[in-house]
């Protein structure tokens, strides 16, 4: 699905992505772990075509993509979410989900068509909305919703793309212990469905959804495997080691 | 000052916000979608006077004129984005500014070295030379009540454009959070050379309508540009209907405090220093407004909420 090979950036003399390679297969959901810094975000960016590479090559679906610009990768199914809670506050959940529908199928550009009338882009969000469980909420201004909400809005929002990969930068911050719970549920109905790449902090929760977890420590990939096995890695405990906040050892399974 | 004179100066008012709102919407989405600080904005505004001055004096036709001289702004602005704008964008503030600045220089004596440097008059439509009586013996012109309907007529247009239809709904979202909008699968380049081209032509049109009332000079851009920046400033950047709203404020305070400020200053000194001081206070009030409403309202009276 997704093939990595040999990545590399610098930022100055710094090696932020330091021969990365990796293969996410179809259906699987991926953990990207590591300490802060690691360069986590960084290989996202580099993967949904924000940040240029320095060398190494990227292809999705057997396609080269390492040159093409950020929209034209989204436009071939890699969709993306950000850190940072991205939505349009202005805008009510359906609205912000119809935009990434609309955006999607490459059809905004003809001018004059007026939105509200567009059934078939308001069927299609709502089923992203659906299965997000925010289908009850859909004419909710997304400035007005809890953080929980906006952070699944935002996978709508994503799915509305028609994705045929998942590219999520921490979809659990920020959200509170119940939100967790429920985001985690939402993520783990996509099994099978989508093909998710995840970088997330959340121990447990990485833990309890990752097929595969593969851990970046300085950019460089340490180890990839099942979470058995990432748990037992003594490279990975050391590196680990002095971050209190990451029970690695105390995770259920 | 008479009652009369008031409604004078308050339609001049608005018919000067309705030119500043033309200019500004452009200026406003550019900023807001592209954070792009496009100094150049006002030279849209010359060259639409210019071209509507050239085919005039062509086709004998103000409507001819007004027909062809928007597409030309349009070409003007798609070439400019090309050919100089588009590789500015991943540049800082200053960058842009310089660069753009540069390119009021040129345009400036570029039309001085093609049309020469006397003004240049624009005949009214002949169906719009009379006037409407406000009172006896008062007329205010036709041509500048056409001014406002036109321009009030573009605003609803632009109003239905950004908030009723597909482009404008990307508009919104872009200028709220742009690399979401990439993100998602739009070429964020081409919607900004969209919104881009359409801005430079609504300059381009305020500059045709303003034509027969002004003389058409090189550098006649400059001075609504800096009204312009005031504008976009106060109502908000990135918003189309904050910017509407303090075009029409900006465009009053600026044509009433002309009028109203020198009368007001008599009430505490003699004539000769009340003419001076008002004057001076006259053409800081813009500012002053500006001042106090960043004071209360930081990011203008309707901020772009980013998520």
């Amino acid at each position: 699905m997704l093939s990595l090979r040999g990545l590399r950036k610098n930022f100055g003399g710094l090696a932020v992505t330091d021969d990365v390679t990796l293969d996410v297969s179809p259906g699987e959901i991926h953990a990207i772990i590591g300490p802060n810094g690691a360069g986590k975000t960084t290989l996202i960016n580099e993967i949904s075509g924000v940040l240029p590479l320095d060398a190494g090559q990227i292809l999705f679906d057997g396609r080269d993509v390492t040159r093409l610009p950020l929209h034209r990768r989204a436009r071939l199914g890699l969709a993306r979410s950000f850190q940072i809670t991205s939505i349009i506050p202005d805008f009510s959940a359906l609205e912000n989900t119809a935009l990434a529908v609309q955006a999607g199928d490459g059809s905004s550009f003809r001018f004059f068509r007026p939105t509200a009338s567009e059934a078939r882009l308001n069927t299609a969000a709502m089923a992203a909305l659906d299965s997000v469980g925010l289908a009850h909420r859909a004419a909710t201004p997304a400035g007005a919703m809890s953080h929980g909400e906006k952070r699944q809005l935002e996978l709508a929002i994503a799915l509305a793309t028609q994705p045929r990969l998942l590219l999520l930068d921490e979809p659990l911050a920020g959200a509170g212990p119940e939100e967790t719970e429920r985001l985690i549920g939402i993520l783990r109905s996509f099994r099978g469905r989508y093909t998710i790449m995840l970088v997330e902090h959340d121990m447990q929760a990485v833990f309890a959804l990752a097929d595969r977890i593969s851990v970046l420590v300085y950019g460089r990939l340490i180890a990839t495997g099942g979470p058995e096995l990432i748990r037992q890695n003594p490279e990975v405990r050391a590196a680990y080691l002095g971050e209190d906040d990451i029970p690695l050892s105390g995770a259920p399974c | 000052m008479s009652l009369t004179l008031l409604l004078v100066q308050g339609l001049n008012g608005l018919q000067l916000g309705i030119l500043l709102f033309l200019i500004a919407a452009g200026l406003t989405l550019v900023f807001g979608v592209m954070d792009f600080i496009n100094l150049a904005h006002g030279v849209q505004y010359m060259l639409g006077a210019y071209f509507a001055a050239h085919f005039a004096a062509a086709t004998d036709s103000f409507w001819l004129a007004l027909l062809l001289a928007l597409p030309a702004t349009l070409l003007v602005g798609l070439v400019l984005e090309f050919l100089v704008f588009r590789h500015l964008y991943d540049r800082d503030h200053m960058a842009q500014v310089l660069a753009t600045f540069g390119v009021i220089l040129i345009l400036n004596d570029g039309v001085r070295w093609v049309f020469g440097s006397a003004p240049l008059q624009v005949p009214m439509p002949e169906a719009l030379t009379g006037g409407f009586p406000i009172m006896d013996g008062l007329l205010y012109p036709h041509y500048r009540l056409a001014i406002i309907a036109g321009g009030l007529a573009t605003a609803g247009l632009l109003w239905w454009l950004v908030e009723r239809t597909k482009v404008g709904m990307l508009i919104r979202a872009g200028a709220t959070n742009a690399p979401m909008v990439a993100a998602l699968g739009v070429d964020i380049r081409r919607l900004f050379m969209v919104v881009f081209g359409f801005g430079a032509m609504l300059a381009g049109f305020a500059g045709v309508m303003a034509a027969p009332i002004l003389s058409v000079e090189p550098g006649m851009g400059d001075n609504l540009l800096i009204l312009a920046f005031v504008v976009i400033v106060i109502g908000g950047i990135g918003s189309v209907r904050g910017a509407f709203l303090a075009a029409l404020l900006v465009g009053l305070v600026e044509t009433l405090g002309r009028s109203l400020m020198p009368d007001v200053m008599r009430l505490f000194l003699d004539p000769s220093s009340a003419r001076q001081v008002g004057a001076a206070l006259a053409s800081m009030l813009v500012y002053i407004a500006m001042a106090a409403i960043l004071a209360l309202r930081p990011a203008g009276l309707f901020p772009v909420r980013t998520a």
